[in-house]
């Protein structure tokens, strides 16, 4: 994988618990947007993040991008104050207003905004102006290698693929070393391969540097794959805040919950994997149970985070025979939960698993706690989710 | 064929095209760009030689260069005489009369161009300026290319203004359209059609021209 050096600088000591690390950018902003049918959207924002990968989750028009512009100085907060790296850049009590082009923002659009007539290697050179030149050369060559772009350098960016133009977009914006990194939902386009690998580079270079970098999603995946933290939005306000298992595994808000969509999320170790049959074993943390799970570009012995949507799981009472499933467990009934028409069945099979059902299924079965039954989980029904320091 | 009136009306063409485009960049930059909210008094002002006939913007351009008003006065003491008359008269008048003709095209193509693009350059430490030159001056060139073409064409053909202004001195003023009328007053109709038929062609050459080159232009995001 791509390693992107940091030359010329220490090299910060990796700090393994963000919390303690000071906050490198803080925010707060507000700011109505009035329009002339309904009451408009309120942005009301308040947060401080420490380097690293921050996510900011939520549906659309919670308000991301908004907040992303407000940092880059595209967009004016009616008030507020951002500070980044203990450099003021908007204030509206002091009337402070660093100009977009001085904030050191690296920025990468959701629609990558690559200059059509510039070819790649002047694109990258784009926000390089002010610098000396062969500092610039070499510091556009390194890049170019390390985001394995170089070849492509004469291209123009409608010549190359989507990844490629991803790939343009993020040297673009780093090669000017930013004090912090936004990204608008800078992967939402690419396949799953693509995605793995910049993400992979993206997460190389940033143990190198360690800036803070909010990451725009709609994708509960990409939240669990990436984040070191995740900031949940909403109508414009920040909803939750945390540890990616912590905000959406066992999520307190109902907004969130519904985002993250996974009842059943575990920590396992991958205990095998199986290419014949294109599966990989599981081991959950808590005990001894094993699941299959989709076969993935992972090494043995890592540490994974398995998701579950409830509503994916069937229970039995009776242990079924001759399915396709790869994974039929057995465990204990040790509660329910009834909410509108929809009942919430509590299975100790070793781990935890919630299970979705109708109130008719409960009864047709006559479900009582404490019997046995058996949980049947497709191997699809099984979503890896990566941690984000393996 | 009047050699002469053709040199005279190429020239007075060519200038104007060339004034008409420094001064219609930062006019058309403003309107596409600015948020101010009377913009639409401006956009509405620049349309105005659209839709008025030549002969009251010429009357406009005597009265205002004239000996009685202050920019006149000004004018006369530096160069001794007035505007009326002469072939800076013709070129000022072209300019207005020519203005919707630059301002149009380049308006539409700055605002063709993706914001997200200008937002990227300044994001990434270009000035306004910088990013006018290196971003959007790039993108707009068949916006350019069509304003200068229009601009030249429409002064090419133009008869109005440059009677009310100019007169009708030959060498000076006296431009291949007035000359066309002057054969046709005098009864010389061969003549007033061998002048009609190249004024018409080179007409349509130039637009042929402009519609040529945007139909290759290009794309403004080749991927989209």
């Amino acid at each position: 994988m791509g390693v992107i050096q940091s030359e010329n600088r220490p090299l910060p000591m990796p700090q393994p618990d963000n919390a303690n690390d000071p906050a490198a950018l803080e925010v707060f902003a507000r700011k109505l947007y009035r329009n002339r049918t309904a009451s408009g959207f309120a942005l009301d924002i308040r947060f401080a993040v420490p380097p690293g990968i921050t996510i900011l989750f939520g549906s659309s028009g919670a308000g991301k991008t908004t907040t992303l512009a407000c940092i880059a100085g595209l967009v004016r907060p009616d008030e507020g104050r951002i500070r980044l790296a203990g450099r003021v850049l908007f204030d509206s009590g002091e009337g402070t207003d660093i100009d977009v082009s001085r904030r050191s923002v690296g920025y990468v659009f959701q629609d990558l905004a690559l200059f059509p007539h510039l070819t790649v290697e002047r694109n990258v050179r784009y926000g390089l102006r002010r610098i000396e030149e062969s500092e610039r050369e070499k510091r556009v060559g390194e890049i170019l290698e390390s985001f394995r772009i170089a070849s492509l350098r004469s291209s123009l960016p409608g010549e190359i693929s989507g990844g490629e133009r991803q790939r343009v977009a993020l040297a673009r914006a780093l090669v000017t070393r930013p004090a912090v990194l936004l990204l608008d939902e800078p992967l939402s386009a690419l396949d799953a391969a693509t995605k793995g690998r910049i993400v992979d580079d993206l997460r190389a270079w940033n143990r190198a540097q360690r800036i803070p970098i909010l990451y725009v999603t709609h994708s509960r995946e990409e939240v669990f794959a990436l984040g070191e933290r995740v900031l949940v939005l909403e109508r414009g306000r920040v909803v939750a805040e945390g540890l990616p298992q912590d905000v959406l595994g066992a999520p307190r808000e109902e907004t969130v919950a519904q985002l993250a969509g996974f009842e059943n999320i575990f920590d396992a170790r991958v205990a095998a994997v199986h290419e014949d049959t294109g599966t990989m074993t599981c081991r959950l943390a808590p005990g001894a149970l094993d699941l299959e799970v989709p076969l993935t570009r992972i090494e043995p012995g890592s540490i994974v985070r398995v998701g579950i949507r409830a509503g994916d799981i069937l229970l039995a009472t009776e242990e079924p025979r001759g399915l396709s499933a790869r994974n039929v467990l057995r465990g204990a009934l040790t509660g329910f939960e009834e909410k509108d028409f929809r009942v919430l069945a509590r299975v100790d099979c070793g781990a935890t698993f919630c299970v979705l059902l109708t109130p008719g299924a409960r009864r047709s079965l006559g479900l009582v706690a404490g019997q046995a039954v058996w949980l049947i989980v497709k191997t699809h029904s099984c979503h890896l989710l990566r941690l984000a320091e393996g | 064929m009047n050699w002469q009136a053709l040199g005279l009306t190429l020239r007075l063409s060519l200038i104007t095209a060339m004034a008409l485009i420094v001064l219609a960049l930062p006019l058309a930059y403003w309107v596409a760009f600015s948020g101010r909210r009377w913009k639409f008094l401006v956009q509405a002002a620049t349309s105005l030689p659209l839709v008025m006939p030549p002969t009251v913007l010429g009357f406009y351009v005597l009265v205002a260069f004239g000996s009685s008003s202050p920019l006149g006065r000004l004018y006369e003491r530096w160069t001794g005489h007035t505007l009326a008359f002469t072939f800076e008269g013709l070129v000022v008048g072209s300019i207005l009369y020519s203005l919707p003709f630059a301002v149009q095209p380049l308006v539409n193509s700055f605002l063709a161009i993706d914001r997200r693009l200008i937002d990227a350059s300044r994001v990434l430490g270009a000035s306004r300026l910088a990013t006018f030159f290196r971003v959007i001056l790039p993108l707009s060139a068949s916006g350019i290319v069509t304003a200068v073409a229009l601009t030249f064409a429409h002064t090419f053909g133009e008869f109005g203004v440059v009677l009310m202004v100019g007169g009708d001195i030959p060498g000076v003023t006296r431009t291949i359209s007035i000359d066309v009328f002057d054969q046709v007053q005098g009864g010389n109709y061969a003549a007033a059609n061998v002048t009609s038929l190249v004024l018409l062609a080179v007409s349509f050459v130039i637009l042929a021209m402009v519609y040529g080159w945007n139909r290759r232009a290009w794309p403004r995001t080749p991927w989209a």
